[in-house]
């Protein structure tokens, strides 16, 4: 996916302050509500129609979190989301019915996520029968096509689950999500638990359907690479914040958080002995997300981390010689330079 | 002279319901002390088997184990289970991937810790307890004095972890085999892991096996690469050569398929086609065949009927001439690969 | 750890409470008219309502109800007489003082349940265990064999073959009797020994089978495989590493076959004629000795819900990550 690609479509789905704190439950003698797990604390986001949009993140940073918020499998704490500017936050199943068809979602884990007692054919024309959808051609002419589409045989409709490999049941899984024709499709480490050959069909896969079928992509994963190849912009999400937001070559060629910077030069890469980059590394492990640190969350392992951090939360702001759209939650931003991340070329 | 491991023609077979896996088919390689050798391969390649196989922690009454694993001169296949409790976590330690589970959730991490050194060194509980801090300290967890009683759930994945390291370092062993030590960890935590293993080997000069199936992970750590597809050590050779002039098809197929930081984006992965076989009835002739774009180069049926043998040091086994193979790595890999 | 065993008991006191108030109100509060059933067959309406105000029953049923729980603590005066605490009220059928003919019954149950227990725990998991240990084999097979016709056992048909065969025929065993253990505990032990048999066949074959289970599924664990790839001897993974973990399934089944445990003993009492709770439950019924039924489902609850308590500690104290949470 090059960069001319639509970048400036208009914004499917937003969402605004988005929060979701779950509750922790203790106390004596009767239980009740005496902390929060902060998993989404006041995001920001747009993914625009037609574009391919990375979050990326370590586990529990919020990203698969953010991903069930912004398709309503999750009620948000507070904050609003945006489906073509509008306002579906509080929208009941009858109210979501049409935005739903529209919006689907790839899941991780191609063997939990399919019913192991219904075939092919029905899996994928579940949706369909949800909605009451019949395309031209009947269901079973739509599933056949599906399966084509996703490099399945079609003659495979009445086969059951357990007959596909990972990566083809992964398959199967976008088949499904493809089935209603959706504008949107969050895709939560689709390719996670797949093996590095499968990964790669299931990526090319996903990427030829965002490019021939213009879908909007919301692409979770842990892996930078993986979201560096697949999309045109992308967020780093740290401990229910976005800390950097930008085009793919802001975030992997000119990243201002050190979050960032430290992620980025924490990634194995080919060829190290080569040309050693400046090695950048965090010390201990993600603070608990029911006590946050004060301030900027980052600051506990921040090498730059000084009184101000503690006391004051950085917004999400564009730091200077930054490009328009590329907004990083930083009170001493790094220079834009590359020092740190391989040239992206 | 002898190497201080040693593993000849090895092959595993599990017998199940379905037939017999051949899950390690004809595998050799060497290791010196001090060297880390790297053993990349997809899930099913057989590369985890091979070194349970090096401890003896096959369940016999499922496992035939054919071949030589020679162990600083012991031989480890058919050894009576006594000689191998005197080795496993004294001469060779091993560290497993998931730190959750392969840790016991019932006991504390210091007593987990000390238990290898009271069998090994006969030592007495208040000593295997100063040295199961001493060992937290060393792999870098805080508070060693308080840790030290705390239940593994009370450690976070990356603590876990090098608790675990700690438990397989605690008899100083001269060979540690780590198995994907890093696949559970995010990659902050994966650095640090990774960089703490390097360091303890510098002190200790222990030999260290890394299986991944990240080639990421290995470009930066190990000194020998042994890439692994269906059973069968299908490339080997000191890591730079082979990442940066690889020569197996299979080899070229894992580098096309990984999304890289420093690779082009206009660039389209190249995946291979088709799925891994089936250990329970592997294709004859070259285990890669059926998936590799240059059978018909070759000429005749060599790929569909004759095994290619692996070069010891630095080769391939594939059918293509040496010549070919650097020639198409050349001329058609080294471009798409950015 | 102290927290959760508080909030436990806690818990315990208001479930008991909740019991004593449905049941007092299913027995007292139905139109039913106790004070008839004691006031037997040639009752005149004077007489009924002598019955009535003796009893008390002629006030409100939660003030009833308050006198009877404040009875069990501080005891009770009723016209007849002082019943002392802890005060049940008196039998119809025999006009003793029911906690009287509760402490005389207690023990007999508790004797069966307890050694029931005990016998089936440690025969049950001890199969398991071997079974587990030499999976595959032939003693396994034999194992799991036996546990499938234990399964299919009743306690009055064992019961009955155990008498005939055992005491009748080989003279090998006492016939089942209760001897309070304070006093002699040869023969407490030997006139229980038919009765812990019996009750724990169908159990043994249960506990048998899971623990196989689980015993299997902890020996395919990672921690175990850990624990081997340290160098510890098969005996110690075995019984350190692979059992401990199947404690924790086994505690909680247990915990959940407690229930069921006491009505085995019910059935037991019954088929060797020992005078315990179950008989006298069973024999207030069928005489609507309504003190007497109330008195025996208090105190069985009471019994349940502390071994629940019990058996939660002791979940506590298998797994640290309860204990810890």
């Amino acid at each position: 996916m090059d960069d001319t690609s639509p970048r400036g479509g208009e914004p499917l789905l937003v969402a605004e302050k988005l929060t979701k704190h779950f509750p922790v439950r203790g106390g004596f003698p009767i239980k009740r509500t005496v902390g929060a797990v902060q998993a989404v604390d006041g995001i920001d986001l747009t993914v625009r129609a037609g574009e391919s949009f990375g979050l990326v993140g370590e586990s529990g940073c919020g990203k698969s979190t953010t991903g069930r918020l912004l398709t309503r499998l999750l009620e948000p704490s507070a904050g609003r989301i945006l489906y073509r500017g509008e306002d579906i936050t509080r929208a009941s199943r009858k109210e979501l019915a049409p935005v739903r068809s529209e919006i689907q979602m790839i899941f991780q884990d191609p063997y939990a996520s399919l019913n192991p007692r219904h075939t092919v054919g029905k899996i994928i024309s579940g949706p369909m029968e949800i909605h009451g959808v019949t395309p031209p051609g009947g269901r079973e002419g739509r599933v056949r096509e599906l399966l084509e589409t996703v490099g399945l045989n079609p003659e495979h409709y009445n086969r059951f689950p357990h007959e596909f490999s990972g990566g083809q049941r992964q398959r199967i899984g976008v088949a499904r999500a493809l089935a209603l024709e959706p504008k949107v499709v969050v895709a939560d480490e689709p390719v996670s638990a797949l093996d590095v050959s499968i990964q790669a069909q299931v990526v090319n896969l996903l990427q030829r359907l965002q490019r021939e079928l213009g879908i909007a992509f919301l692409f979770i994963a842990h892996d930078l690479a993986v979201v560096r190849h697949v999309s045109h912009r992308v967020a780093v999400m740290y401990l229910g914040r976005i800390v950097e937001v930008g085009t793919r070559d802001d975030i992997y060629g000119r990243p201002r958080h050190p979050y960032t910077h430290a992620l980025l030069s924490a990634v194995p890469v080919l060829g190290d002995w080569a040309s050693p980059r400046e090695r950048i590394r965090l010390t201990g492990d993600v603070p608990s997300p029911i006590a946050p640190p004060s301030g900027c969350r980052f600051r506990t392992r921040c090498w730059k981390a000084r009184d101000r951090c503690a006391a004051e939360a950085p917004p999400l702001v564009r730091a200077p010689d930054s490009a328009e759209g590329h907004l990083s939650a930083c009170h001493f931003p790094e220079p834009p330079t590359t020092a740190a991340a391989p040239a992206a070329r | 002279m002898n190497a201080f491991l040693s593993v000849r023609d090895l092959s595993v077979r599990f017998s199940t319901e379905d037939g017999t896996v051949r899950a390690v088919d004809g595998l050799s390689f060497t290791l010196e002390r001090g060297r880390t050798l790297g053993i990349v391969g997809e899930s099913g390649s057989g590369k985890s088997v091979t070194n349970l196989a090096v401890l003896g922690l096959h369940d016999p009454r499922t496992t035939e184990i054919r071949g030589e694993i020679l162990l600083d001169g012991q031989e480890m296949t058919g050894a009576p289970e006594s000689v191998l409790e005197k080795l496993r976590g004294n001469k060779a330690a091993m560290i497993f991937q998931d730190s959750l589970t392969a840790l016991s959730p019932y006991y504390t991490v210091g007593r987990q810790i000390a238990e290898p050194y009271r069998k090994h060194t006969g030592a007495s509980r208040r000593e295997a307890r100063l040295r199961a801090v001493e060992m937290l300290r060393r792999v870098g967890i805080p508070q060693p004095e308080l840790r030290v009683d705390d239940y593994p759930h009370q450690f976070s994945g990356g603590m876990r972890q090098r608790a675990m390291i700690a438990m397989a370092l605690v008899c100083d062993p001269e060979l540690l085999i780590a198995d994907e030590p890093t696949t559970a960890l995010d990659v902050t935590v994966q650095a640090q892991i990774l960089d703490l293993l390097g360091e303890l080997q510098q002190e200790t000069g222990a030999a260290i096996i890394l299986i991944t199936h990240d080639l990421g992970v290995v470009a930066g750590t190990v000194d020998d690469l042994l890439v692994m597809y269906a059973g069968r050590a299908v490339e080997q050779g000191p890591v730079r050569e082979v990442l940066r002039a690889p020569r197996h098809p299979y080899t070229w197929g894992l580098l096309g398929s990984m999304p890289r930081l420093a690779a082009s984006v206009d660039e389209p992965l190249t995946p291979i086609p088709g799925t891994p076989p089936s250990l329970l009835a592997p294709p004859p002739g070259c285990p890669f065949h059926p998936r590799c774009g240059y059978v018909s180069e070759v000429g005749g049926d060599r790929c569909r009927t004759e095994r290619p043998g692996l070069p010891p040091g630095r080769g391939a086994a594939c059918h293509l001439s040496e010549e070919r193979q650097r020639s198409v790595f050349a001329e058609q890999i080294r471009p798409r690969l950015g | 750890m102290l927290r959760f065993l508080a909030r436990r008991t806690l818990g315990a006191l208001v479930i008991i409470v909740l019991i004593s108030a449905i049941t007092f109100a299913l027995f007292f509060a139905l139109p039913s008219q106790p004070a008839l059933m004691s006031c037997g067959k040639n009752c005149t309406p004077d007489a009924l309502a002598l019955i009535n105000k003796n009893l008390g029953l002629d006030q409100p049923v939660p003030v009833q109800y308050w006198h009877y729980m404040a009875g069990i603590f501080t005891g009770r005066d009723f016209t007849v007489g002082h019943c002392p605490a802890p005060c049940f009220g008196y039998s119809f059928s025999n006009q003793q003082p029911v906690w009287g003919t509760i402490v005389d019954r207690f023990p007999t149950t508790l004797s069966i349940t307890v050694g029931g227990a005990v016998v089936f725990l440690v025969v049950g998991v001890g199969i398991g265990m071997i079974a587990a240990a030499f999976r595959g084999t032939w003693i396994d097979k034999f194992f799991s064999s036996l546990s499938l016709v234990g399964n299919s056992l009743q306690i009055y048909f064992v019961g009955v073959i155990a008498l005939a065969v055992l005491v009748s025929g080989l003279h090998w065993m006492d016939n089942p009797a209760y001897y309070p253990i304070t006093e002699n505990p040869v023969k407490w032990f030997t006139g229980m020994l038919i009765p812990w048999l019996v009750l724990s066949i169908i159990f043994i074959a249960n506990y048998s089978r899971m623990t196989r289970s689980q015993m299997i599924e902890q020996l395919g664990e990672d921690h175990v495989r850990t624990a081997r790839a340290k160098g510890l001897g098969r005996r110690t993974v075995f019984f350190r590493y692979a059992w401990r973990g199947a404690l924790a399934p086994i505690v909680t089944i247990f915990g959940i076959d407690l229930g069921s445990l006491f009505g085995g003993a019910i059935i037991t009492e019954f088929t060797f004629s020992l005078h315990g709770l179950g008989r006298l439950a069973v024999s207030s019924v069928s005489e609507t000795d309504l003190p007497t039924l109330m008195a025996v489902m208090l105190v069985g609850c009471t019994a349940i819900v502390v071994a629940n308590i019990v058996v939660d500690a002791a979940y506590a104290v298998i797994d640290p990550r309860v204990r810890l949470a």
